[in-house]
């Protein structure tokens, strides 16, 4: 056994010699590919926590729900911030509201912890006025159009990923502790929530 | 242990743990004290021992009264804590916030070193009641500059992890020693917070 395993690597080295030879140049600075921007989408998403936070946050409460309201979150979301971003690119400028951040955060972590029974309607339009907004958001600051509209099919596509993991995440969840894992995670986004609205309240 | 060893759920929370521990500054955006405001909330909690023996005695508590005072005192505790640094944020003012804050050790520490059992909704409100107190506390005593939701999260997830250690310890309860020396710990964070009592007092 040990001995067949053994003259196998001949084999494995000859092949990784092959592949090492037929290398291509790495095309790591993206210039040459015109795929920056959609990275640059993708990153923002992942390291905006305003955005992130309650993307999060709607999945699990999705999952929590079952396979069925996964799935519905999992395509009005980013659809829906998809045409926010579509509809914030033409617009001029819009800051974000320190008050409507926290309260996205107190709703969708409060509802999480609540392990809220929502129905699949309200879950829908939830899903749908969130992307929307944020899309806008997230469009108005992206400048030029051309760059801005590839960012935005990078920045939806990091949405449609987060939400497909976290919802499948909960989804397939049977013991109870976890679960309520998942509803304590949704308190200390809801907490969050209220400090941010101190906070806004203090900075005004 | 060996359901904890096989168990691939808890394997990868484990590593998920151990991943974001030893997670660096990401340094990714450009706007100044975002990264700061996470690492500042997440310190404060931790940076006083009073704060941290009563978010510990929480999580002793909910292990000592199981489920599902286990977790719902640690849900409570985090929430009216943040309502509580909210009204700080906003200047509300609170009078004796120094001797609530040590109220709330000796009796925490006291209910876990006497085992007492209230009915889950008065542990609850207890809990919460001295929360308004820490949270207060650290609101008025936030940095200014900072990256409020980056330091709000910083700083309830560093509660949420004392009370973890708590539970953490508290899981101790199963086994006869472990109460005894659940009880002892109980009796120190009481100790704890006469002395801060004392302090505030003097």
């Amino acid at each position: 056994m040990n001995y067949e395993r053994n003259s196998r690597l001949p084999l494995y080295a000859f092949v990784a010699f092959a592949f090492m030879m037929y290398v291509v140049p790495a095309q790591a600075h993206l210039n040459s590919t015109g795929m920056g921007s959609l990275y640059d989408g993708l990153m923002h998403f992942l390291l905006s926590p305003e955005d992130f936070v309650p993307v999060l946050a709607l999945a699990l409460l999705a999952g929590l729900r079952g396979a069925n309201y996964g799935r519905r979150a999992l395509f009005t979301l980013p659809v829906a911030w998809f045409l926010g971003g579509l509809a914030g690119l033409s617009a001029v400028t819009a800051a974000p509201h320190p008050f409507i951040a926290a309260a996205w955060f107190l709703l969708l972590g409060g509802l999480l912890a609540a392990d809220a029974k929502l129905s699949m309607r309200l879950t829908t339009a939830l899903a749908a006025l969130l992307g929307l907004y944020h899309g806008y958001l997230n469009g108005t600051g992206m400048g030029q159009f051309g760059t801005a509209a590839v960012a935005l099919l990078g920045l939806v596509f990091a949405v449609f990923v987060l939400v497909a993991f976290a919802a499948a995440f909960v989804v397939q969840l049977r013991v109870q502790w976890a679960r309520i894992a998942v509803r304590v995670a949704g308190s200390w986004i809801a907490a969050s929530g209220l400090l941010m609205l101190g906070w806004a309240v203090r900075t005004r | 242990m060996n359901t904890t060893r096989h168990n691939p759920l808890l394997r990868a929370m484990a590593l998920a743990v151990f991943v974001f521990l030893c997670a660096q500054t990401a340094l990714a955006h450009p706007q100044k004290g975002e990264a700061v405001g996470f690492l500042t909330g997440f310190r404060h909690p931790i940076s006083g021992l009073d704060h941290v023996l009563a978010m510990v005695a929480v999580g002793l508590w909910g292990a000592q009264l199981g489920s599902p005072a286990i977790w719902v005192l640690p849900v409570a505790f985090p929430m009216v804590m943040a309502f509580g640094g909210m009204l700080g944020l906003m200047g509300v003012p609170l009078p004796g916030v120094e001797y609530g804050i040590a109220l709330s050790a000796i009796l925490l520490g006291a209910a876990v070193m006497f085992e007492i059992r209230p009915p889950l909704g008065f542990a609850a409100a207890l809990v919460g009641f001295f929360a308004i107190f820490h949270g207060h506390a650290h609101g008025t005593e936030l940095p200014t500059g900072q990256s409020a939701l980056l330091y709000s999260m910083g700083f309830v997830i560093a509660t949420g992890c004392l009370h973890a250690l708590g539970i953490g310890i508290g899981t101790v309860h199963r086994w006869d020693w472990g109460k005894r020396a659940l009880r002892a710990a109980g009796a120190l964070v009481a100790v704890g917070g006469a002395f801060f009592l004392w302090k505030a007092i003097a």
